[in-house]
């Protein structure tokens, strides 16, 4: 038993050595001796109108550059043009109501602390090609055409 | 001029007056008058340079307040490092170019001494707790003047709409007709904030 227990082992061991050895990181091959070259940087798209959604519960993309816009206890920057007291002079979308709730449902005055950090859920977007092949469509009854 | 007679001189001060009133009698007015001229010079010449010695950023984070805490948050800002490399360092914004506008603020910062002789804001927590009134000054003095320093380089006037992003284009024409001025919306642009409920609650956590 444990005869064949160790044979199965180290099958197991040469079947993973062979796997390993095919294992390739999707962002290229550099071998361990060799100096990989740092990817081109993302270039964010500096500004555009809304992205439409792809599906219901997706937090909406941010259409623009936000390079040094500060999300601290002291203020937030996206808030100085998408809070409801500046949405309209600013042309900017106001944060949805769900922003207002705490995680007990309670509606506070203000916007919430948990959706208060923008960046966790809303991202800008940098024309960045998926790595794995994807072919996820929109259901019809939230797409466009 | 018999008064000299007749009321000797006592203290040092009078004594030296005596002096400089009286008329040379060694000396012709064209030397006298050269020596003049190149004393000014030189007077002229070092007043200028020690000021412009005050007016460089490495002078201005020789003081460790000015060094630990707003120099380091402006080093993460496009004005100190940017795809051109075109800086704008301490006294590009906060002091006045002009030279009268200069003298004034420089004058001004004899206040900025005093605090520091008396260590108003010499640890980071105090820094802190001093941050919204310091800020609220350079705003205050930013408005007041137009936001004269940083129409030294950016102007409305010479702004190519056509080259600015769809919300720039917006703001600006907006805040051009309403006659705001830069410091109005561009708050923080090379230092952090600080605590802004008081200015803008819609923009701070918890509050109303």
């Amino acid at each position: 038993m444990i005869k064949k227990l160790s044979i199965a082992l180290v099958l197991l061991g040469a079947a993973g050595l062979t796997l390993a050895a095919e294992v390739r990181s999707l962002r290229g091959h550099v071998d361990l001796q060799e100096e990989s070259r740092p990817p081109e940087p993302k270039r964010f798209a500096k500004d555009g109108e809304p992205i439409p959604r792809d599906y219901v519960q997706q937090p909406p993309l941010i259409p623009h550059k936000i390079a040094g816009y500060r999300i601290d206890r002291n203020s937030n920057k996206c808030l100085s043009c998408h809070s409801w007291k500046h949405y309209r002079e600013a042309g900017a979308t106001k944060i949805s109501q769900t922003h207002f709730e705490d995680r007990d449902r309670n509606v506070l005055a203000n916007v919430s602390a948990r959706r208060y950090f923008c960046t966790q859920c809303h991202v800008p977007q940098a024309g960045a090609k998926p790595l794995v092949e994807n072919t996820f469509e929109p259901v019809k009854a939230i797409s466009a055409d | 001029m018999t008064d000299n007679n007749s009321k000797p001189c006592e203290g040092t001060l009078c004594r030296l007056w005596t002096v400089l009133k009286r008329p040379s009698v060694t000396y012709s007015v064209g030397t006298l008058l050269v020596i003049g001229f190149i004393a000014g010079i030189i007077f002229w010449g070092g007043f200028n340079t020690a000021m412009e010695m005050t007016n460089n950023e490495e002078f201005c984070i020789s003081c460790h307040e000015m060094r630990d805490n707003v120099f380091q948050e402006y080093k993460n800002t496009i004005h100190y490092s940017n795809r051109t490399g075109v800086r704008a360092t301490c006294p590009d914004c906060h002091v006045p170019k002009e030279w009268h506008h200069k003298v004034v603020r420089k004058i001004q910062a004899t206040n900025e001494l005093f605090h520091k002789a008396m260590g108003t804001i010499d640890t980071r927590e105090k820094f802190l707790e001093h941050r919204l009134e310091l800020a609220k000054n350079v705003w205050r003095a930013m408005k007041k003047t137009d936001s004269r320093e940083c129409r030294n380089c950016h102007n409305y006037e010479y702004m190519d709409f056509a080259e600015q992003g769809r919300r720039a284009v917006a703001q600006h024409s907006r805040g051009l007709e309403e006659g705001k001025t830069c410091i109005d919306c561009h708050k923080g642009i090379a230092h952090e904030l600080p605590d802004m409920r008081e200015i803008d609650p819609s923009a701070v956590v918890g509050s109303n």
